[in-house]
């Protein structure tokens, strides 16, 4: 008798797949509300962003890179957005931010909260480490399964699948950032009488904020990363044309695809990070 | 006087079961044998003190002796495992996160080693940031934090931010911090260890100057003991988290409650601490209305080569020298004992400090007399008592 021909075996992708239909069922209502806010949310926005004419939307841009980042970005900016337009990608790039947009929102603004949480729960932070190795690491694909058929084909699976892999950076570098304050600047302000919201408010977050910064700047990145995933469960967009390329086997559209994805997560990498620096020597009033 | 600060049999025993090492403590085991069989450290055991008010009570002692430990168990920073520690009569310990929280705000300040201040902040936002916690309007706590950097001399640097100034000015704005709420006590925990030499003595000494106005409570921390005698009205001595001795700096320096105690005083600069008065001999005296003969044969019982004269109410009069006795013998003179006397001769208060006797006692041929402010004679010191109580031997 050899191992192979045993007939132990545990379960689990049987179990997880009972669970997936199980949920799919029990709260197919919760999900169709979830879909059809995540959806209208992405789409308004990306008409929104259609609505304004392409040369303003430039100057716009260009604006927000020079005040934020400074000449060189800006000149960057300049010449990336008209590479893309001239490249007649205006529209799937609108379609990325919105989704990009909405996707850091809600990733943001979940994790945000989460690392404070975690920053000052020593179990809540035992509890997460795993968890969100599991978010890196997991393949996008294996998550993407479930979110189709909870979420349906289109934007949501993708916002979804894209909120899942960029959160961890959100919550791990929130966590740090607070947990890296000096104790003994902790103390001062225990010293002086703080409450937990005023050592929070006045203290931790302000001396956290570039690391914080930091982590939004590579939830960000991360979720640009996912814009190909995202268009294989029909999200529409600059991956859409990636993907095409690769099904085709259609190189110029391939990477004038990704030459765009390229230049859009240059521009937001720059900008965000400058964000952190800036941020850095500002003064917080109350 | 009242008693501002109470601690009352403080412990602190760092672990998870603190209530078991109570038990070993009471079977008498060390501090390291409790550490090696419970993996508890003692940080504080069974501290007891009383701080006036106005008082400067410094806390001495080695590195891990439980110094830091006592002081935040004085504002809560730490929760003491036993005992009670009063604040103008209330036991800090009793109260609600709330009235804590109130007490820190407005009696207690404290000074950090590393300064502490806050990096985000402008100097004036660092110093403003107790009154701000308390919810004072932007005007009044701009005008008292600029109030307290004013005392500071920092004034000019109130839109700077901390990392554009040196150590000593960064722990300026950490007692301009402290002092900016007007609390009555201040907790100091090695405020000017982290400072060299030099600006730390000019700290010592603007913290003096400070205190002679503004007679706050203060709990001074170091393990230096030449700034705990200088700045310390009443120093308290700890070792492996025991008290082992509270006293005034010449207690400590004369009278040492132990081994650890006179290990510690033992190279201290005692002539900055050490007055007239720690080291002064009894004085052999005539009176004025002995006559010269009375006074040379004492002095030849006595093997002196000069004697104080005093009146009935020991006022001090001057000194004979044995010449002039013998000389006026030879000469027939006759002349009476008040005729003899010097007066010129050198004085001093019994407080003044031992080292301004130096160049005193290097002059003078004959020993110092030590009067009080009526000029009583109380005693008399000599050079050799001088470097007796130098080199730390037993000067009573
Ligand atoms: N949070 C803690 N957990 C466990 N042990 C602690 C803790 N804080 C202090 N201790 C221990 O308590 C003892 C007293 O420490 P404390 O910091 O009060 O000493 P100290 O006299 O202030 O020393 P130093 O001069 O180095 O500042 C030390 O043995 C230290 O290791
Ligand atoms: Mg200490």
């Amino acid at each position: 008798m050899n191992l192979y021909d045993m007939t132990f075996r545990i379960p689990v992708g049987q179990a997880f797949s009972t669970l997936v239909e199980l949920l799919d069922k029990r709260l197919e209502s919760v999900f169709d509300f979830i879909t059809y806010f995540l959806n209208t949310a992405v789409k308004g926005l990306e008409d929104a962003l259609q609505m304004i004419p392409i040369p303003v939307m430039i100057i716009l841009l260009v604006l927000l890179a020079w005040r934020i980042s400074g000449r060189g970005v800006a000149v960057f900016t300049l010449v990336g957005f008209i590479l893309i337009a001239g490249m007649d990608l205006w529209v799937e790039t609108m379609q990325t931010l919105s989704l990009v947009f909405i996707s850091a929102i809600i990733t943001l603004g979940v994790g945000i909260p989460l690392g404070i949480w975690a920053s000052r729960s020593d179990l809540l932070d035992k509890l997460l480490r795993p968890v969100l190795d599991f978010m890196q690491t997991l393949p996008a694909f294996v998550y993407l399964i479930p979110a189709i058929l909870f979420f349906h084909i289109g934007r949501v699976p993708g916002v979804i699948s894209t909120v899942i892999f960029a959160m961890p950076p959100a919550i791990r570098l929130t966590n740090l950032g607070i947990r890296q304050v000096p104790a003994d600047v902790v103390e001062a302000a225990h010293a002086f009488g703080s409450t937990d919201n005023q050592l929070l408010v006045k203290v931790q977050l302000p001396m956290a904020l570039p690391t914080i910064m930091a982590g939004i700047n590579q939830t960000i990145m991360l979720s640009l990363s996912m814009v190909v995933i995202a268009s294989m469960v029909g999200a529409p967009g600059l991956g859409k044309e990636v993907l095409y390329g690769v099904t085709q086997l259609d190189i110029a559209t391939g990477f004038e695809g990704g030459l765009a994805v390229v230049l859009v997560a240059m521009f937001l990498d720059r900008v965000t990070e400058s964000l952190g620096k800036g941020n850095q020597d500002n003064k917080n009033n109350q | 006087m009242t008693t501002k600060v109470s601690a009352q049999n403080i412990y602190k025993i760092f672990g998870p079961n603190p209530e078991k090492v109570f038990k070993l403590l009471d079977k008498g085991l060390t501090k390291d044998e409790i550490l090696r069989k419970t993996g508890h450290t003692l940080g504080v055991i069974d501290a007891s003190f009383d701080v006036e008010e106005g008082e400067i009570f410094v806390i001495m002692g080695l590195s891990g002796s439980g110094k830091s430990t006592l002081i935040r168990c004085v504002n809560r920073l730490i929760e003491p495992t036993r005992g009670k520690m009063f604040i103008d009569g209330e036991d800090i310990l009793k109260v609600d996160n709330k009235q804590l929280r109130h007490i820190r705000r407005k009696k207690i300040g404290m000074v950090f080693q590393r300064f502490a201040l806050f990096p985000h902040r402008t100097i004036i936002r660092n110093v403003e940031y107790g009154l701000e916690v308390q919810g004072i309007p932007v005007d009044e706590r701009h005008r008292r934090s600029m109030e307290a950097l004013e005392l500071v001399g920092l004034a000019d640097y109130a839109e700077s931010y901390p990392h554009n100034l040196s150590g000593g000015m960064q722990q300026r704005v950490g007692l301009a911090r402290a002092l900016a709420n007007d609390p009555d006590i201040l907790l100091m925990d090695e405020a000017f260890s982290a400072l060299d030499p030099l600006i730390r003595k000019e700290m010592q000494d603007e913290l003096l100057d400070l205190q002679s106005k503004m007679k706050k409570t203060i709990l001074f921390i170091t393990h230096d003991l030449d700034e705990a005698l200088k700045i310390g009205d009443r120093i308290a001595v700890m070792k492996d988290g025991v008290i082992v001795q509270i006293g005034t700096p010449e207690d400590i320096l004369t009278n040492p409650a132990n081994d650890y105690v006179s290990e510690f005083v033992q190279d201290v600069d005692r002539s900055k601490v050490l007055s007239a008065s720690n080291i002064m001999k009894k004085p052999e005296v005539i009176f004025t209305k002995d006559g010269p003969h009375v006074a040379l044969r004492k002095m030849k019982e006595m093997g002196l080569s000069s004697i104080f004269v005093v009146d009935k109410q020991r006022e001090l009069r001057g000194l004979v020298t044995v010449d002039s006795l013998i000389n006026n013998r030879k000469n027939l003179e006759k002349k009476d004992l008040n005729e003899l006397i010097q007066t010129d001769i050198p004085t001093t208060s019994p407080d003044t400090p031992v080292r301004d006797l130096f160049g005193v006692a290097a002059e003078a041929r004959y020993p110092i007399a030590v009067v009080d402010e009526r000029h009583h004679l109380l005693g008399i010191v000599a050079r050799v008592n001088i470097l007796a109580a130098m080199s730390g031997e037993e000067v009573s």
